[in-house]
């Protein structure tokens, strides 16, 4: 047990500090720690700043180097990731390409899948988007209907995703679909990369409580795409699926993780300002909450050397859903409490429109977060029945 | 970055489960909570001779092995995993602690020694009857100077107090307030003038006692009147022992839990199949991995003496605290009936849950500490 760095840790932390003084200037410094699940601030210019990540390398750390990655270790990518975060640099735009698609990518994909697309995510040229969900598959995932069948070297894909976060900011993504007709459940999927500006993909917004509108429905008419793209094989898209899910759950609670913490302090210097700091019951709630921010990074390195240790996640990786979606819901009412009559109140003029403040924000969209990506009530049968073993409900 | 056990870490764990199994199964945990003393003398002596567990952390300068509050912590958590009986918290958690954050050199040469050998059973008597845990507790006056120093008044709440045979006692100068002019003493367990009062415990499996001292000859520890430090230092060190004793607790609740509610039938099917107890089990699981994460986290921090400690400490004492609560709080309701009954072992948990809970500054108490710790 050893929290300090290794020298190689701390030469990669001397690196990154350094690149980060230099080029996080200007505009880019203007949005430090700006934007978000819910936020599209300065969306142009995050991408400007991802492409500058992307031509030194700090997009797709991970990566093995003949892809144009750094292979860095889990070690290294916390390193990362804490020091990106203490700079105050733009929130990341590419977590559904370079976070989730990317590593399911290497794991499954063909050499020239990989030439194709890692590139252009580095670069920050193609954003992708998850197309899992469908209106008859919510926490029963497998129930998806979208189909999808080969006409030549293409296919022709039929049905509606749900939910689809940035899809209208997206140029592929990223579906699970059936490709055997007579399969029911996870049996004969496929998990596609199919391209989004063609005439048989619609993305229509759907407006959110927060007034905004991330999250997309996508109707899929005659769509099409390659026959080759398709990841793994013809029909095990589900494994492939749940690997995706396995990334979700692995080193992408990092920057997350320090974004809260960011949260906190700001709430916290908003408390000491408006004397909220002088109710008992407020700084015991405002304890909890640093309490529960900072057990998530303990439980989060745990569960990052458990890994590298026995190459398996172990137990505590599985209640990171849980775990930080649950304390995040209970900041954004905390944040009410702490501005009092003002939490109420919308800034601008009456009929400005519904623009939230990022607290606000926090307050609504964060009870989206024990929704998807399996609802915590999903979550809680995961960890009963994989990790303590418990029967499965009979179905 | 390392967050994980050594090699040699887990073997030392292996070895103390092993023993506590042999020596504190649950028959043993009850034969031992039912008398006045609440120790076996034998016991204690072979987890000194056979597995040096009093020495673990003591410097070996003073006869001890110089480990780390990190194999200190997986020996306690161990230990409130298998419901231990015996003055080991006191002892080493507490009292080994206090001598060598505020002794001498050559005070620490004198009293170390017999704590690692397993000879000297030792406490800290700090708190009074008003049931403080923060310096404004201490109100016994040590009259004198020098080595001529008595001490009056009385220490409540003292644990394993009616056994030990040092007692480190924390008490001020007379005309002090606060952090200001608290001092370190130390006194023989017969020594005279000093009545010793066993307490009736709701948690059996941990003793307390009431120590009354009238005009009781004490020797100094460490600098007169600039013990706050020390003590402050040392209820950080005792708060993460504890921290880890509680995880072991705790995690022992989730397993009688599940293991119970997947042999239990109900309706046709195990109870563990009804979301009803799987989500309660899931939740527990998360709860004491965390607690773990955080318990692991504040003994690196102590083993480090880092500039962390304070705030580590408190934050792993309010959370495990209400963890283990939770845990065995959970343990009854999901074992039903029979997790109501004497002969169930969940209600010896939930009393020990609770009594962990309390001692050293509940978890209300450490998330205020806390939050001055980090500057709300």
């Amino acid at each position: 047990m050893d929290f300090h760095d290794t020298p190689e840790e701390a030469a990669f932390r001397d690196e990154i500090r350094r690149w980060l003084d230099e080029h996080l200037v200007g505009e880019f410094a203007a949005i430090g720690g700006r934007g978000g699940p819910a936020d599209e601030t300065g969306w142009d210019t995050r991408v400007a700043w991802e492409k500058l990540l992307g031509a030194d390398r700090w997009v797709g750390l991970s990566w093995p180097e003949e892809y144009g990655g750094r292979a860095a270790s889990f070690a290294e990518q916390v390193v990362f990731n804490e020091e990106y975060a203490k700079a105050d640099a733009p929130a990341r735009v590419s977590f559904f390409g370079e976070g989730l698609f990317a590593p399911t990518l290497i794991a499954y994909g063909t050499d020239e899948q990989k030439r194709r697309f890692l590139p252009k995510i580095q670069h920050g040229e193609e954003f992708w988007c998850q197309g899992y969900s469908e209106p008859n598959a919510g926490s029963d995932l497998s129930n998806v209907q979208t189909r999808a069948v080969l006409d030549g070297d293409e296919w022709v894909i039929n049905g509606q995703k749900v939910w689809t976060t940035f899809a209208h900011r997206a140029q592929w993504c990223f579906a699970v679909v059936r490709t055997d007709p007579e399969s029911k459940g996870s049996k004969g999927l496929s998990y596609l990369m199919v391209p989004i500006d063609q005439p048989g993909i619609e993305v229509r917004p759907l407006k959110q409580m927060t007034g905004t509108a991330e999250f997309n429905e996508v109707f899929f008419t005659d769509a099409r795409t390659a026959a080759d793209n398709v990841l793994g094989e013809v029909g095990d898209g589900w494994k492939v699926a749940m690997a995706t899910l396995g990334f979700e759950r692995g080193t992408a609670f990092l920057s997350q993780q320090l974004a809260f913490q960011r949260e906190l302090a700001g709430l916290i210097e908003v408390a000491h300002k408006n004397g909220a700091t002088e109710d008992s019951s407020i700084r015991q709630q405002l304890t909890q909450s640093y309490i529960g921010v900072q057990i998530m990074k303990y439980n989060g390195m745990r569960m990052l050397t458990g890994l590298v240790k026995r190459g398996v996640l172990g137990p505590e990786s599985s209640i990171g859903k849980l775990y930080w979606s649950k304390w995040h819901r209970s900041f954004g009412e905390l944040a009410m409490h702490v501005l009092g009559p003002a939490s109420q109140i919308i800034d601008g003029e009456p009929d400005a429109g519904y623009q939230l403040n990022e607290l606000q924000r926090v307050f609504m969209f964060s009870r989206s977060e024990t929704i998807y990506a399996g609802a915590s009530e999903i979550q809680r049968n995961i960890i009963g029945e994989r990790v303590l073993g418990l029967p499965r409900e009979p179905r | 970055m390392n967050f994980a056990f050594s090699e040699e870490q887990d073997q030392l764990r292996d070895a103390v489960r092993k023993f506590m199994e042999a020596k504190s199964p649950s028959g043993e945990v009850r034969r031992h909570m039912e008398t006045v003393e609440g120790y076996d003398e034998n016991v204690w002596k072979q987890m000194a001779q056979e597995l040096g567990l009093q020495s673990l952390h003591i410097p070996e300068a003073h006869g001890g092995q110089g480990f780390s509050f990190v194999e200190l912590g997986i020996v306690l958590e161990e230990m409130g995993r298998a419901l231990l009986c015996a003055p080991y918290f006191s002892t080493v958690g507490l009292a080994a602690n206090a001598i060598m954050n505020a002794g001498s050199d050559a005070q620490q040469s004198e009293l170390l020694p017999g704590i690692a050998s397993g000879e000297t059973i030792a406490t800290l008597a700090f708190t009074e009857p008003d049931g403080k845990w923060d310096a404004s507790g201490i109100t016994m006056e040590a009259t004198g100077s020098g080595d001529s120093v008595t001490l009056d008044g009385t220490k409540m709440f003292v644990i394993d107090g009616h056994t030990a045979n040092v007692i480190v006692v924390a008490a001020r100068q007379p005309g002090t307030g606060g952090e200001d002019g608290i001092s370190f003493f130390t006194v023989a367990g017969d020594a005279d003038g000093l009545t010793r009062t066993p307490l009736a415990t709701m948690d059996q499996t941990r003793k307390q006692a009431q120590l009354e001292f009238a005009g009781v000859a004490a020797k100094p520890l460490g600098e007169p009147g600039a013990g706050w430090a020390a003590l402050s230092k040392t209820l950080d060190q005792a708060a993460v022992c504890l921290s880890n004793e509680m995880v072991g607790g705790a995690q022992q609740c989730l397993d009688m839990s599940v293991e119970y509610a997947k042999v239990r039938v109900q309706f046709g099917r195990p109870i563990g199949s009804f979301q009803a107890i799987k989500h309660k089990c899931a939740d527990m699981l998360l709860e004491v991995e965390s607690a773990k994460s955080a318990a692991y986290y504040a003994s690196w921090s102590a083993a480090e003496d880092n500039d962390e400690l304070p705030v580590v400490a408190s934050l792993a004492k309010a959370y495990c605290s209400d963890a283990y609560f939770h845990a065995a709080a959970e343990t009854i309701q999901i074992h039903g009936g029979i997790g109501f009954t004497w002969e169930h072992d969940a209600h010896l948990y939930f009393k020990r849950a609770k009594s962990s809970e309390i001692l050293l500054g509940d978890a209300t108490y450490h998330r205020e500490l806390l939050a001055q710790r980090i500057g709300i």
